[in-house]
């Protein structure tokens, strides 16, 4: 395993065509290191939604390499990426996402049925992973009869079912109050958070800076500043 | 796959509006595109039905005759000169024509006349009470015990009527396999009596029916009486000519086809529609599945499948429904014109498999054109 679970290199993205091109990555270098929580923060439109998506193989950048635990992600054809996705990273969407018309359960399941696992089979390691979410009352349920704590909770559980060595959350406390994003916040810190994981969160919640092991300042399509607080 | 394919069967059908409104429009679209064209093959079976009844190979007759019922007469020595045709082996005359019978209690029905020849009774129908021979007895006839038998009272043997002043008994009560369009109870009775008793045009024979000595003599056999003048059709060519009539002629063929199209099309819409509603509001969801880690073939298998097992459903759901409601009118019209052949229900699963395809296609370009990252930016 490579100590770096990301290593991106000038990164460069634009968008629009002629007088509408702006640019939304500018030359961006970060890496984020196995056992560590990154928050990329910054305000609307600096580039971290941008960002995540190019360090997360959903978005090919116009420049430079990303590097995932030493594989050159855009290298690879669109099958290989979703195949890389699949069994390396794990997503934790804004809107969670989830399938109102399947069960809690289900939904928890579908990274593993997406990786053609036996159904049951992936039922019962969902059910498993409900369990460490603690919603394990809640499997069969539809997402819809959940709360807005409860379903970002099922959303992790989705996200870490296939075990991914890298975790992107995308605004994990928007939807929630105070005191659930913070429970929820803690809750991946400290029982999703591991040291063969790396996990990133793009955030605008100042609440939760204080859980963030680096910060990564952005603006403009730049990175401004690092805020180291490892060793806090 | 089989797990993927479980996860689209369950979005599919936990969507219980959407679900219900797809297999609605389906077995609509199935149900009046089979019962559509259930009737048109119905209607075309009875056209033949003396086609059908009498059996003969071939069929000589003047090249003007579109149906059956449109016999015209033509001379005796035709018959002469059909039986001297080299790959003949017999040839005999066939009437075939209508007249008013005057029941017992004085009143008048409309009936078909077929005169069978005398000496071999050729194209005989299956007797079920009476004997074939009481044909040649004095005022003899055989009633066709079909859907329309009621219409005539439902004779016994024995029973008497009157056909154009001359007396007539029932000798005979028979059945045949098909039973004719027009509603029309048949008598059966000898070549020689049914000219006899219906008033007769200068030329009597309405048909000449012709069994050959072998496959190979047919076209021989057409040669040599296109020669004559008049023509002669394979019983399958007979049946062709009467249904091109109906189809092309009538106007029949092109109203069934109208309304068959116009049910594809309204099973189109709405089931179109629904799908592709379906898909619209499943749209970030399968973005989220990209995300995840979905390929294209896999989201691809997924919309396929969806529309696949929704119209097959329907399909099987029509079929049966206009097979049930065929079956009812049956009980009610025992002489009810439709037939479901496999030519309708491929026509119609063909329909079924368009319909299918043209709302994947719409779901599958729309999810394969959403892109993960619009997921991020909401």
């Amino acid at each position: 395993m490579s100590p770096l679970a990301i290593d991106a290199h000038g990164l460069d993205k634009w968008f629009g065509e002629g007088d509408a091109r702006t640019r939304a990555l500018s030359g961006v270098s970060m890496q984020a290191r196995f056992g560590e929580m990154l928050l990329i923060v910054g305000p609307s439109g600096s580039g971290k939604t941008t960002l995540l998506s190019v360090i997360s193989g959903i978005l090919r950048p116009d420049a430079g390499t990303v590097l995932i635990d030493g594989v050159d992600l855009w290298q690879q054809n669109d099958d290989a990426l979703a195949e890389f996705r699949l069994k390396r990273i794990g997503f934790v969407f804004q809107d969670y996402h989830l399938f109102g018309r399947l069960t809690t359960l289900e939904n928890v399941a579908i990274p593993l049925i997406l990786k053609r696992r036996d159904w049951d089979d992936a039922l019962e390691q969902a059910r498993r992973w409900l369990e460490v979410v603690g919603l394990q009352n809640r499997a069969n349920l539809p997402p819809v009869k959940l709360s807005g704590g409860e379903q970002q909770r099922v959303a992790i559980a989705r996200a870490i079912v296939s075990e991914p060595d890298l975790l992107i959350l995308d605004e994990p406390t928007a939807s929630l109050d105070g005191d659930t994003g913070r429970i929820i916040i803690e809750f991946v810190k400290h029982k999703v958070l591991n040291a063969q994981r790396a996990i990133v969160v793009v955030t605008h919640d100042s609440r939760i800076f204080d859980y963030a092991d680096r910060i990564l300042h952005m603006e403009d399509g730049q990175l401004r500043s690092i805020d180291d607080r490892s060793g806090k | 796959m089989k797990g993927i394919l479980r996860l689209a069967f369950k979005l599919l059908v936990n969507d219980n509006a959407k679900f219900t409104a797809l297999i609605i429009g389906i077995t609509f679209a199935v149900f009046l595109m089979v019962q559509m064209t259930s009737l048109f093959a119905g209607i075309l079976n009875k056209s033949s039905s003396t086609v059908i009844n009498i059996g003969a190979k071939i069929w000589v007759m003047d090249p003007a005759v579109q149906t059956i019922a449109s016999s015209i007469g033509m001379p005796d020595y035709v018959l002469d000169a059909v039986r001297s045709i080299d790959g003949v082996s017999f040839a005999v005359p066939l009437y075939s024509g209508a007249a008013l019978v005057r029941l017992r209690d004085g009143t008048y029905q409309a009936v078909s006349v077929i005169g069978l020849d005398d000496t071999t009774l050729y194209g005989r129908p299956k007797m079920k009470a009476g004997r074939i021979e009481d044909i040649y007895a004095e005022n003899g006839f055989v009633a066709i015990a079909d859907a329309e038998y009621r219409k005539l009272h439902s004779p016994v043997l024995g029973t008497d009527f009157k056909l154009n002043d001359h007396r007539g008994v029932v000798v005979g009560i028979a059945s045949v396999a098909s039973s004719g369009l027009f509603g029309t109870p048949t008598l059966y009775t000898t070549y020689t009596r049914a000219i006899q008793y219906v008033p007769p045009t200068r030329y009597t024979t309405s048909y000449i029916l012709v069994e050959p000595k072998s496959p190979a003599d047919v076209p021989r056999i057409k040669a040599a009486v296109a020669s004559l003048g008049y023509v002669a059709y394979t019983r399958k060519e007979f049946m062709q000519r009467i249904s091109r009539f109906y189809k092309y002629e009538t106007g029949l063929g092109t109203n069934i086809l109208l309304m068959t199209l116009i049910s594809f099309i309204v099973g189109l819409s709405i089931s179109g529609q629904t799908f592709y509603t379906f898909i619209l509001e499943n749209l970030e969801k399968f973005g989220a599945l990209k995300a995840i880690g979905a390929k294209r073939h896999e989201l691809i298998a997924m919309i396929l499948f969806q529309a696949t097992f929704t119209a097959l459903t329907g399909y099987g759901l029509g079929v049966g429904l206009c097979v049930g409601s065929i079956s009812l009118a049956r009980l009610r019209i025992p002489d009810y014109a439709a037939i479901i052949t496999y030519g309708n229900l491929g026509l119609a699963f063909a329909m079924v498999i368009v319909i299918a395809a043209l709302s994947s296609y719409l779901g599958v370009r729309r999810v394969l054109h959403i892109e993960p990252f619009d997921i991020f930016r909401g």
